[in-house]
């Protein structure tokens, strides 16, 4: 059913043309970007703040001799992972962040690569000299996630077996296996222990993982914008999101490699994403009902306002960055993402996790929304762990946590300063002072 | 700035509320610090008394001051009650000068007795002299070091005495197990017993709990 829906939408051209090369106007002034996901700002290379040019690395952590073991089962080899790092580890190595990246992000995660590309990485307004994420002070990696499409293994790659690309004979992946990657990488760059582990969206469900399956390889943990089990509503939107890719005659069970690629779908499931992370309040702020060109209504199915334009441009340009198979594999694996699954409760679920948390969420996000975090710092606090929660007021929706560069810089710094303190050294106790 | 460092931490040791508190609670307690503010009292209970400590607060401006600390804090309204938490998963509940700002006292007194085995509850008394002297003379609202706010402007909604909160407790059947009155908030003298506290104690502060 859900399935000749999607076909229908499609055929009433709801997608339409991908040729939207032009960003839609903005309606004012807005942080929101027209991607939001990505910072806009044209930020010079030797800008302060900036980490500069950076290079991206790719490692070979298991080999045929030595195979990944998945959660399904399944033994993959080989295992590539594309990463990159910022500022320095310490001679102590106490200094170290990973930085994991949400569904359609990269191991890009600060700086350029060439000094006239006109992005930087997805979350530059964090990390950098004076940035939350202190270039000078810590040490951050970022990776391409397992089944990712920017140089980790996963549905694009070469399988080894047959000389053509997995595409859907990649085997399913799990917020699990991904973290059991990025502790080998982690392993691989001579850290024992991590600082902290920070994420948003699903970032946040690998971070939450990593505090339960590696409880000693981190002395923090940092998950905003996430739950530790995907809801019924979530995996409804991916389910439509992946109908849509299903629905693209281009798509032929995933073996597009030598034609055309489903960018029909793979568009319309980004346009149907994006839709979760904004918020009704700050859709109607940035586009309210205006027109695109004109000032009256065509009455035709041409796109005409401008959060339909604005949609489309996403949905397009997201065609030119990422892979359909791979959105396939990766909402899938966000999908069962449960923490608590094999457990009586939460509270047990997460017993094993020592590390101290800072857990952030946003006030009108409502595709991960405030009560799913509370519910997870709840459970910690339960368990006698540090634990602060933090809820902060925002319109921008689940966005927001690429957005509130302020009060994310605010708290992140404070946290991560006195952290470094506590690992590094115990607290001398002020002067008594008499009556 | 380090919290060892920072004057505003060795000047909370000159509180007499916190210092009372300090010495109130067992070390290794299990505390919960309703509107911990800049968590101030809730780090010396820390780092003095090895307490397991969380805090809650509203205000996020607050609560990033909590986490330079490294406090634990959990950003919430506590009138909105405290259902994320257990019943008695705490040895105190401490509700610190925060009395007075609270739309609903008597379900948060009652939460809190729920939640934790004691509460300590502190506030400005409405009742002392120098309060009634001003009124009687002045006819206006008092403003003063230990209600300093005009009456526009306060976050005070509910003032109340220390007699208001003795027939307080025995409406609710609140048990008092100790009791302490003061008259300055800095470098002051608490005492038990007190002539007249009502009259004479600008502040007082209370160890209770759900009366059998």
């Amino acid at each position: 059913m859900a399935w000749v829906e999607v076909r229908a939408f499609g055929r009433r051209s709801a997608i339409g043309p991908l040729d939207h090369s032009a960003p839609p106007r903005c309606r004012r002034s807005d942080p929101m970007t027209p991607n939001s996901h990505n910072n806009d700002a044209p930020v010079q290379p030797d800008e302060p703040g900036s980490v500069g040019l950076v290079t991206p690395r790719r490692v070979e952590l298991f080999t045929p001799e030595d195979p990944l073991h998945l959660e399904c089962g399944a033994v993959l080899a080989p295992v590539h992972v594309q990463y990159e790092t910022y500022g320095e580890l310490s001679a102590a190595r106490d200094n170290a962040i990973l930085v994991c990246h949400a569904l359609s992000g990269d191991a890009h995660v600060a700086g350029r690569h060439r000094p006239d590309d006109p992005k930087p990485g997805w979350w530059d307004s964090m990390i950098g000299p004076g940035k939350a994420f202190d270039t000078r002070r810590y040490f951050v990696v970022c990776s391409n996630f397992l089944g990712g499409c920017k140089g980790t293994t996963g549905p694009t790659s070469i399988d080894p077996a047959t000389g053509k690309p997995y595409a859907t004979r990649f085997p399913m992946v799990t917020i699990h296996d991904m973290v059991v990657v990025q502790q080998r990488l982690i392993e691989a760059l001579g850290i024992r222990r991590l600082l902290a582990v920070v994420g948003g969206s699903m970032g946040g469900m690998q971070v939450l993982e990593w505090a339960v399956s590696f409880p000693d390889a981190l002395a923090a943990a940092i998950p905003i914008a996430t739950t530790h089990r995907m809801s019924a509503q979530g995996i409804a939107f991916d389910e439509v999101g992946r109908q849509a890719i299903f629905a693209d005659p281009n798509w032929r069970g995933g073996d597009y490699a030598d034609g055309p690629p489903p960018d029909r779908g793979l568009a319309l499931a980004r346009m149907i994403a994006h839709i979760t992370y904004l918020s009704e309040k700050s859709m109607h702020r940035k586009f309210g009902r205006d027109l695109r060109h004109r000032d009256r209504y065509a009455y035709n199915f041409e796109e005409e306002f401008q959060v339909e334009s604005y949609l489309h441009y996403q949905g397009s340009r997201f065609t030119q960055r990422f892979d359909a198979n791979t959105y396939l594999y990766i909402t899938k694996a966000m999908d069962y993402f449960d923490l608590s699954a094999d457990y009586p409760s939460l509270r047990v679920s997460l017993r094993r996790a020592a590390a101290k948390f800072l857990l952030i969420a946003f006030s009108s996000d409502w595709l991960f929304p405030p009560a799913d975090v509370r519910e997870v710092a709840n459970a910690l606090r339960a368990n006698g762990r540090d634990v602060t929660y933090v809820n902060i007021e925002s319109d921008y929706g689940h966005d927001a946590f690429l957005l509130e560069v302020d009060e994310l810089t605010k708290l992140i710094s404070g946290f991560l300063r006195n952290l470094l303190r506590e690992v590094r050294a115990e607290l001398p106790l002020p002067d008594d002072v008499p009556p | 700035m380090t919290p060892e460092n920072n004057p505003e931490v060795s000047a909370a040791l000159l509180r007499t509320d916190y210092r009372l508190v300090l010495d109130l609670v067992e070390s290794g307690a299990r505390v919960l610090d309703l509107g911990c503010g800049n968590g101030n009292l809730l780090w010396l209970l820390k780092q003095r008394k090895q307490v397991t400590g969380y805090g809650v607060e509203i205000s996020g401006d607050r609560i990033i001051e909590c986490v330079e600390k490294g406090l634990s804090v959990f950003q919430g309204d506590i009138d909105e009650g405290l259902r994320d938490f257990e019943d008695q998963s705490f040895d105190y509940v401490v509700l610190n000068q925060t009395l007075p700002v609270i739309r609903r006292p008597d379900y948060v007194i009652e939460e809190m007795l729920r939640v934790g085995r004691r509460g300590i509850v502190s506030f400005a008394n409405f009742a002392h002299w120098s309060i009634r002297l001003r009124l009687l003379f002045s006819g206006r609202m008092p403003v003063d070091d230990a209600i300093p706010f005009e009456w526009y402007e306060t976050p005070n909604i509910h003032h109340l005495t220390i007699r208001d909160f003795h027939f307080f407790c025995r409406r609710f059947k609140i048990a008092i197990l100790d009791s302490w009155f003061f008259c300055r908030l800095e470098r002051g003298r608490p005492r038990r017993r007190r002539c007249c506290p009502n009259w004479t104690a600008a502040f007082a502060l209370y160890v209770v709990t759900r009366a059998q």
